[in-house]
């Protein structure tokens, strides 16, 4: 008995290490969206290439999609839309824009310098539909279902690692699904 | 001196724009109400810088969020309602004060174990020496030496 307690500081370090070494390579900024599990919110705001179009939840049903929050003015965005281009042209992946607080010269000088990959822009210059997705900094990226339920938020840049690992394997659970 | 004058108007200039940089007037009918926002705005958190409440962050994300309590508050909402609205959309993460249930129930009785599993071990361990020593350790012959070795003054006519 108590040769046993002698051990008591060995478990306790042991059970201390465990607890912290799970937490190492976790990124404290990602957060998992609250959205998950339930419908795009209704929103109804203009097309970014026809201003006269107005779009709505209803965009998002009957096939998964991929949301993909950008700007302008967004760094990160330069650097994540090779990948995109890649993704639509490569992969035949259909990729919903939100252009997130931005105005339309940005947004068009934007596409026209590094390709549109987009099959349809909302245009959301007020931040409006980003804020009831709880979108806290661009770019960020939804996997939508075909019945227009969210079932995965990656926030940060999209690469072919973030796509084999983490989007695809979503993308292919809900295409089973419905 | 006059060096010191021209520092401290520069300072004062420098404080004044420093604070206008941030213009953010919420107009309010009452102190209370007033009050009401200050105190909602210091208990949610902005998911943008981590740990910040949305009243001190300047990230745009936080100022969204201000204006939606501020709106919130002016149609009426409770602030259960505004908070309720605000998790909603950015999850339990913007509450500085998260919820009693069955995930969060080990943080909130943390304290409380600890403190009950200090007071077991004081308790153990007062116990146990209560039990090894007791009134005197030394036998009758032993005590008698040491008397003698306190009062006789003298080590060397020690016997």
């Amino acid at each position: 008995m108590k040769r046993l307690t002698l051990f008591l500081p060995l478990v306790l370090a042991l059970a201390v290490g465990l607890f912290l070494a799970a937490g190492i390579g976790k990124d404290p900024t990602e957060l998992e969206s609250a959205l998950i599990g339930k419908p795009v919110p209704e929103f109804s705001l203009e097309n970014l290439r026809e201003p006269d179009q107005t779009l709505d939840q209803s965009l998002f049903h009957g096939q998964v999609s991929l949301l993909n929050v950008w700007a302008e003015w967004c760094p990160a965005c330069w650097d994540e839309h090779e990948d995109l281009m890649w993704l639509a042209n490569e992969k035949g992946v259909r990729i919903i824009g939100l252009n997130y607080k931005d105005q339309r010269e940005n947004a068009f000088r934007f596409l026209g310098r590094l390709g549109d990959p987009y099959q349809t822009i909302i245009f959301d210059p007020r931040g409006s539909l980003g804020f009831d997705l709880g979108v806290y900094g661009a770019p960020e990226t939804f996997v939508i279902d075909a019945e227009g339920i969210v079932r995965y938020r990656h926030v940060g840049v999209v690469n072919e690692r973030v796509w084999e690992e983490i989007l695809l394997p979503v993308i292919n659970r809900a295409e089973g699904n419905s | 001196m006059r060096f010191m004058l021209i520092i401290l108007a520069a300072l004062w200039v420098f404080a004044a724009t420093a604070q206008a940089e941030a213009p953010e007037f919420y107009d309010f009918d009452t102190q209370v109400e007033e009050q009401r926002f200050r105190n909602l705005n210091a208990e949610l958190r902005c998911p943008k810088c981590q740990n910040q409440n949305i009243a001190d962050s300047n990230a745009p994300i936080s100022k969204d969020m201000r204006d939606q309590v501020y709106v919130m508050m002016q149609s009426g909402a409770t602030d259960d309602e505004i908070v309720g609205a605000l998790v909603d959309r950015f999850g339990e993460f913007v509450k500085y004060k998260p919820p009693v249930d069955s995930r969060t129930i080990v943080l909130w009785g943390f304290p409380f174990i600890a403190v009950f599993g200090g007071l077991l071990i004081v308790a153990g361990v007062v116990l146990r020496s209560r039990k090894q020593n007791p009134e005197s350790a030394l036998s009758p012959e032993e005590q008698a030496r040491v008397k003698r070795m306190l009062t006789d003054k003298d080590p060397s006519s020690r016997s």
